[in-house]
């Protein structure tokens, strides 16, 4: 796959889920979208962020199946489980760190984004990547992000005392090295010690400012 | 007597719409498809390049086209989808007459459809006049299509009666930008956004109705550009920039003149390039100062130090681009929201360079072009003016008729239709256009169809205003015709045919031709394909504003598309207007315009005091009459919801999900509400896209802009109450078709 890479810019993401309805014309799984969407909280916020398998290094997936049904290609994709191998026993799915793993009962199979390995390893982008309106998700080199990105790009991961380093990269604010994923906080401005936070994202605050 | 002859839901048992959510033939049959044609997506107004997959004359799938250079490949899910319109179940393939009330529908042969049709014209226009016989389009046409109904209406049928639903979309922006720079197109190509280092966008929602237009956005900012949005969502766009502006609706103009008092109290106005290029604003500055920003931010309804953070942004910036949408034109005071917005960049002299510049945001597939060839009903091709003599003469000889047989100025949209409803047009033929889903005051648009002695529409699936006809003719999908659009920046392009109308459906110009011929006109309708329509379409343009005799099919092909004005095949097309300072009217200059605020037709008051505001979402497209048909989009969001800010919603005993009743003086909808932060707490949002008890424009007011006739879908008075789940007949269809799910 030469030196082209996944990276994920959460902040761009608007929502409109080209990648999960092109995901679902990926002729390996046709009809099938293994990208998952999340809206965040949508009383709060229109934010939503988009979630390809990160592609780990050393893939927990795979270690925690008993069934020996996940498999890493040797430049490091991270594949479905093997039809002939999977018991549909979900370990995969629970150990996810990411929660990319799904099961699905009607195959009786866990099945999950693979970087569309069938298009990757023929030259052409993923499909979802390839599509992304907003460019939330790009399939490009780390030299053209860095060239044209502001943010920094990090694909190591801290679960409490779980290190993972992906393949995948993910776009942040300048001066990120490592996220603590059990450590987030939700942002606020600051503000007056005993004041309640005012909320950014709020409209009817906004307009009392 | 047009009234659709069974009850709604029998309709839709026969006709849907239907969602679709397994293509042609299941997910796993396509194997090597026969050809990928490269084209375009046949929905919104950004064009954007696609290839299609086909085997056996089907369209079985896409391919992201990433040489196209607007949208790389890029693609929204409308355009995702939108291959599984094709082989529908609900495509029409026999022309239909309507029986009678309990009678339904029935199939009849073109002959005794065309041959009736033309047979109510010539008695509608014997007993009433000619004008009593009206055509009704579409922005959602080819330009060549788009040529032929405007030559159809005046040549042919000999009515002055033709508009279309552009009046829907793009005529406020359109207006303004003629008057102030003298002509009605986006002033830069969008590769000028990512250079800009200050941005306003006005209403418009870019990441659900112009997706690919957010990537050019992400850029600027990626280049330190600052992004300020003005609407009253906080829609994806607006969640990360730099200034949120949550103004009120029909607010704008506080803002706009706001901003520009500020820059004129601080010395940011360009008086060298004012003075060089520019008429009028001396009075301008004069209307300014008034506008300070407590008084500007009053009628914006936000507070004052926003206006002032955006003057100080905008301002003293050295590259601009501003772009508006449906936001700030869908209004009584339309044309003036735009022109508040162009003197913003004018008075800066950051138009018509590199990184510097303007646009409109064009709605429709080809609400540019469809706009340019002569189907509005004051217009002739070329944007020429059916009551300028000169141009009435060029026209005449293109056509070969004489001059004195064209008809003048016709009814726009929305009077024409009230014209229906006084009893003055008695005849109607409709062709892409479903009003009674897109027209404001639904149960008045319903009300006027039904006195229509005929009523003929062309559709490729039974539209909710398709039920209304006496004879639906089965028309043809974009994919199944050729012929070029002009997209949001100007660009004419080309559509490639992928596949052949379904057997018993003819392409809409063939349709149209054969109409003329049967009226007598024959002669001037002898067009054997859509090329020949663009070679006169070509001629009929010549030395008009939106000039496109230089462009041929050849050259779109190889230049990936061609920029009007292109006077010569030897011109380079024109990307960038105004360069050097350059306007387009005879004096070379922009004219400022002076715009005064003023309220809206209906504005809040005690009996209906919150404000209704209506919109799109990324999944559908306009009337919905093809996406609501396509299951992957329908369920992404299924049917309409009444969003309400968590104040106004515990105010009013509403919790997230219940069901509640949005009614105004015209009519009511009963949705399920959606309880969000993200919009201002005097004022609902609800999309439009659905029909009947689910149909936003049932609330919405006729009132229009009285320079460019747009109504006002942006601003109406509603109460909204908790409702029951409602369990009638129309409630239990499914929710393409209006239902509750």
């Amino acid at each position: 796959m030469s030196d082209l890479a996944f990276f994920i810019d959460y902040s761009r993401c608007i929502g409109c889920q080209s990648c999960v309805q092109a995901c679902g014309e990926c002729d390996t799984h046709r009809g099938r979208p293994l990208i998952h969407l999340e809206i965040v909280q949508r009383a709060d916020s229109v934010q939503t962020t988009p979630q390809v398998c990160m592609h780990c290094e050393d893939p927990i997936c795979a270690r925690v199946c008993p069934a020996d049904a996940i498999k890493q290609t040797a430049d490091g994709v991270t594949q479905s489980s093997l039809k002939e191998r999977c018991i549909g026993c979900s370990n995969c799915v629970m150990a996810c760190p990411f929660g990319v793993p799904r099961y699905y009962a009607d195959i009786n199979q866990m099945v999950k984004c693979d970087m569309c390995y069938d298009r990757t390893s023929t030259g052409k982008k993923p499909m979802c990547a390839t599509v992304c309106p907003s460019q939330a998700l790009c399939f490009t080199t780390l030299e053209d992000i860095q060239k044209k990105r502001r943010g920094t790009t990090i694909s190591e991961w801290t679960f409490g005392d779980e290190h993972v380093k992906t393949k995948v990269f993910v776009v942040v604010p300048a001066e990120t090295n490592t996220v603590h994923i059990d450590q987030l906080r939700r942002s606020v401005s600051p503000t007056s010690a005993g004041a309640k936070p005012r909320d950014l994202y709020d409209v009817a605050e906004l307009l009392e400012a | 007597m047009a009234r659709p002859p069974l009850p709604i839901p029998e309709l839709v048992h026969s006709y849907g719409p239907h969602a679709m959510r397994v293509p042609a033939g299941g997910w796993n049959t396509i194997g090597e498809p026969d050809k990928l044609v490269k084209t375009h997506c046949c929905f919104c107004g950004q064009q954007c390049g696609i290839q299609l997959k086909v085997k056996d004359n089907k369209v079985v799938g896409l391919e992201p086209w990433e040489d196209f250079p607007f949208n790389q490949g890029k693609l929204c899910p409308k355009g995702v989808k939108r291959y599984m319109q094709n082989e529908h179940i609900d495509r029409l393939t026999t022309p239909l007459e309507n029986a009678g009330a309990g009678a339904g529908f029935r199939p009849i042969s073109w002959d005794a459809a065309l041959d009736r049709t033309v047979g109510e014209i010539r008695r509608i226009q014997q007993s009433y006049g000619n004008d009593a016989f009206a055509i009704l389009t579409g922005a959602s046409l080819t330009n060549e299509k788009a040529y032929l109904m405007g030559k159809f209406a005046r040549v042919a049928v000999r009515t002055a009666n033709i508009d279309y639903n552009g009046r829907l979309c793009m005529v406020s922006a359109g207006a303004a930008s003629k008057k102030i720079f003298g002509i009605d197109r986006s002033a830069n190509p969008w590769s000028d956004i990512p250079k800009a280092k200050v941005i306003i966008v006005a209403g418009s929602n870019i990441a659900e109705c112009s997706p690919i237009t957010t990537e050019y956005l992400w850029q600027a900012r990626e280049n330190g550009a600052k992004l300020i949005v003005l609407d009253p969502r906080m829609t994806p766009i607006a969640r990360t920039c730099d200034l949120f502006i949550p103004v009120r609706s029909g607010g704008d103009i506080g803002v706009f003149n706001g901003i520009l008092h500020i820059m004129v109290k601080r010395g940011w106005i360009a008086r060298d390039f004012i003075a060089a290029h520019t008429i009028g604003w001396a009075e301008v500055e004069k209307s300014l100062e008034k506008y300070t920003p407590e008084y500007s931010a009053k009628l914006a309804g936000v507070p004052a130090q926003m206006i002032i953070e955006a003057a100080e942004m905008w301002g003293p910036a050295s590259t601009s681009f501003l772009m508006h949408a449906r936001g700030i034109e869908h209004h009584s005071k339309g044309v003036q929201n735009c022109m508040a917005a162009i003197n913003l960049v004018l008075a800066s002299g950051r138009i018509g360079r590199e990184g510097c510049g303007y646009a409109m945001i064009t709605g429709q597939g080809n609400g540019q072009g469809a706009r340019e060839q002569g189907q509005k009903c004051e217009q002739l091709p070329g944007m020429r003016d059916i009551e300028n003599p000169e141009h009435r003469k060029y026209i005449a000889g293109v056509w070969g008729v004489p001059e004195e047989s064209i008809p003048h100025k016709g009814l726009s949209a929305v009077p024409l239709v009230e014209a229906i409803h006084a009893g003055k047009i008695k005849g109607l033929l409709l062709l892409c256009f479903n009003p009674m889903v897109s027209l404001p005051n639904q149960q008045f648009i319903g009300e006027a169809l039904e006195k229509l002695e005929y009523f003929a529409v062309i559709d490729f699936f039974m539209s909710e205003t398709a039920r209304y006809a006496d004879v639906v003719l089965p028309g043809s999908l974009m994919e199944e015709d050729e012929g070029t659009t002009t997209s949001v920046e100007g660009r004419v392009i080309h559509h490639q045919k992928a596949v052949d109308p379904p057997p018993g459906a003819r392409e809409d110009w063939r349709i149209i031709c054969d109409v003329a011929k049967r009226l007598g006109a024959g002669e001037k309708f002898s067009f054997s394909s859509p090329r020949e329509i663009f070679e006169e379409l070509r001629v009929a343009s010549r030395g008009g504003i939106s000039d496109y005799y230089g462009i041929s099919w050849e050259r779109i092909d190889q230049e990936k598309g061609v920029f009007w004005p292109c006077p010569s095949p030897d011109h380079p097309g024109t990307p960038r207007l105004y360069e050097n300072g350059r306007f387009a009217h005879p004096d070379g200059k922009a004219h400022f315009q002076v715009v005064e605020w003023r309220p809206a037709a209906e504005e809040p008051d005690e009996q209906y005091p919150i404000v209704l505001t209506t919109g799109r979402v990324v999944s559908q497209f306009l009337s919905g009459t093809q996406t609501r048909r396509i299951g992957a989009l329908l369920d992404q969001y299924p049917e309409p919801r009444c969003e309400i800010h968590p104040r106004l919603a515990e105010k009013l005993g509403i919790k997230n999900d219940d069901f509640v009743t949005v009614e105004s003086r015209r009519g009511a909808l009963t949705v399920r509400a959606m309880v969000v932060k993200t919009i201002r707490p005097d004022t609902v949002f609800v999309p439009y896209h659905w029909p009947s008890e689910r149909a936003a424009n049932n609330c919405t007011i006729r009132a229009i802009d009285p320079i460019s006739n747009i109504p006002e879908f942006k601003i109406c008075a509603v109460r909204v109450s908790k409702a029951q789940r409602p369990t009638n007949a129309m409630a239990a269809l499914a929710a393409e078709a209006g239902g509750i799910s």
